[in-house]
This record gives C-alpha cells, sequence and structure tokens, in this order.
C-alpha cells in the first residue's frame, strides 16, 4: 500500500517523574536506605515510571510527537509530573 | 425528593455506603455504571471512594476517560453539585474539574484512622450548613491523598475561597493541611476523608451528616 510506505515502526520510552519542588517520599526513602547497603556519594534520587512501546509513523519526529502527546494527555499528570519520551536503543 | 446519582467504576467499594448515607439523609440514590452516557434525572452526583479501575497508573487517570465523566462534566459547568469522596476526589482532580493533584502519602504507608477536620469555607456545597472552625470527625482511607498544587493555583485557591476543609492535625503531608476543595463555584467538591462513614455515634462519629446533608441539600435542622 503506497500510503503506508514509509511507516515504520519505532520503539519508544516514555519517562515520568515528579516535579522539581514536588516532595517525593519514594525517592527519599530509597536515598536514605543507601548508606546501610555501602553506597555512598549517591545524592538526589528520584522515583519515576517508565513506560515502553512500539509506535508506528512517518519519522522519528512523529514518533516522537505521538508519544509526546500520549505521555501528557495519560501516562503523566502535568500538575505533578514531568514526562519526556525518546526513541529506545535498537531502533 | 432530592435526587443523587451515585457513579460506580469497575473497582469502586464505598458505592453503598454513600448510597445508605444519602437515603438516610432522606435523599433518594441511584447508582450509575461508568459507562453510561447520562447520569438520569438527578439532583447531585457523587463520585465514591474505592479504586477506580484498579488504580492503575494513577488513582483516577483511567476513570477519567470512563464514557460518564463527560456527562458529570456537563453537570458540574450548568453548576450541578457533584461530589468525590477519596478515589472520587483523585477522579475529579485528574478529570480537571479540581485543581490540583493526590500524590502518595508522605510516610508511604495506607492511613486508615479517624481524622479531625477543621471547615475551612462555607461556600461550598458541601459545608454551607457548617461553621468556619467547627471540628469534625471523620475517618481517612487512603494511599495517595497528599494534596499537591503549584504556588500560584494554591494562591487562587485561597482568594477564591476554595479550600474546605483542612486536617487538624496534618495526617499524608498535604499542602496547608488540606483535605478537601472546591472549584470557584462551590458545586464541586472533593475530599479524602470519608463523611458516608461518619453517619452515626454508634460507629464512631456523626459528624459526616452535617456535610452530606449540606450536599443533598436537607436544613440544618433534620440533622438529628
Amino acid at each position: 500500500m503506497a500510503s503506508s510506505l514509509n511507516r515504520v515502526n519505532y520503539s519508544v520510552t516514555v519517562d515520568v517523574t515528579l516535579r522539581a519542588g514536588i516532595a517525593d517520599p519514594e525517592g527519599a526513602t530509597i536515598e536514605r536506605a543507601l548508606p546501610a547497603l555501602g553506597f555512598s556519594g549517591i545524592a538526589n534520587v528520584r522515583a519515576g515510571k517508565s513506560f515502553r512501546m512500539t509506535v508506528e509513523a512517518d519519522s522519528e519526529a512523529d514518533a516522537l510527537a505521538k508519544a509526546t502527546s500520549l505521555a501528557q494527555r495519560l501516562l503523566s499528570n502535568p500538575v505533578m509530573e514531568d514526562s519526556v519520551a525518546r526513541l529506545s536503543e535498537g531502533n | 425528593m432530592t435526587r443523587i446519582a451515585v457513579v460506580v467504576f469497575p473497582g469502586s467499594n464505598c458505592e453503598y455506603d454513600a448510597a445508605n448515607a444519602v437515603s438516610d439523609l432522606g435523599a433518594t440514590p441511584s447508582f450509575v455504571w461508568h459507562s453510561a452516557d447520562s447520569l438520569g434525572d438527578v439532583d447531585g452526583v457523587i463520585l465514591p471512594g474505592g479504586f477506580a479501575h484498579g488504580d492503575y497508573l494513577r488513582p483516577g487517570a483511567l476513570a477519567r476517560f470512563s464514557p460518564v465523566m463527560d456527562a458529570v462534566r456537563g453537570f458540574a459547568n450548568e453548576g450541578g453539585p457533584v461530589l468525590g469522596i477519596c478515589n472520587g476526589f483523585q477522579v475529579l482532580t485528574e478529570a480537571g474539574l479540581l485543581p490540583g493533584a493526590l500524590q502518595k502519602n508522605r510516610g508511604l504507608t495506607f492511613l486508615c484512622q479517624p481524622t479531625t477536620l477543621v471547615v475551612a469555607s462555607t461556600s461550598s456545597v458541601l459545608t454551607r450548613q457548617a461553621t468556619v472552625g467547627q471540628r469534625l470527625s471523620v475517618p481517612i482511607n487512603h494511599f495517595s491523598g497528599s494534596y499537591t498544587c503549584d504556588d500560584a493555583t494554591y494562591e487562587s485557591m485561597v482568594a477564591n475561597d476554595q479550600i474546605v476543609l483542612r486536617y487538624e492535625e496534618n495526617p499524608n503531608g498535604s499542602r496547608d493541611n488540606i483535605a478537601g476543595v472546591s472549584n470557584v463555584g462551590g458545586n464541586v467538591v472533593g475530599l479524602m476523608p470519608h463523611p458516608e462513614r461518619a453517619m452515626s455515634t454508634l460507629l464512631g462519629s456523626a459528624d459526616g451528616r452535617v456535610l452530606l446533608g449540606s450536599f443533598v441539600g436537607l436544613s440544618a435542622d433534620a440533622l438529628v
């Protein structure tokens, strides 16, 4: 089909983290546990979520645009979370 | 007779408590399944507590897209009274019908305990028969109940008298001890505590009656 000749599947990852200034009790708890495990020199731990998906699109930019829209409408709550869509390794 | 729709999502679990409370106050509840496109002929709507759509992704994130939410939004925009309790509050914030968001509790534990609330505003449909400063014993039962919003939102909420209820002692890390908020019009209200579980002194507290009595529009004299 000519119309879909250029459509390619892209592997995309969306990372969602709490916005700067929003308390992150999960990240803070992980950070507090580090010394007991022998880790030192690790700070600013932030917990978040990662979503992986396959996006059919005309171009890398198109794939990222679709994933970014999804991230902002559903995968994150922009009131308290930031989201970033990026191409995964292996594209 | 006041008619109240109680919306039921897959995973709601406080709909019967809410309906019983509404009945107890002399109003008539009706259950509305989340896939309905209409609320029916009602005077108010309650989004009850529970775990709508399993709380997958975030509490309220998927419920916001349930078909019935278009009807809830339309009802709210026409000034209809809408009340979100616990998970229902989370749904209303995710849907953008109330400002702010609910994040995980500060201590990362599920909290199930009585709390003392202080009425901060009587401009809302939930508190119009209460008095500012009134203290109410109402239980909480949540994991993601820490209210958060940015500074601009907070200042506009203060300016518009949208902070409805505060905790006397902050159990979960909520900004400014916020337990419940309203929209600018005061007709859409959400709170994390469960007034429908504070309907009888026999079960610990009857302080939820002034809140739900306000919502269903009974006179305070009827609240005995």
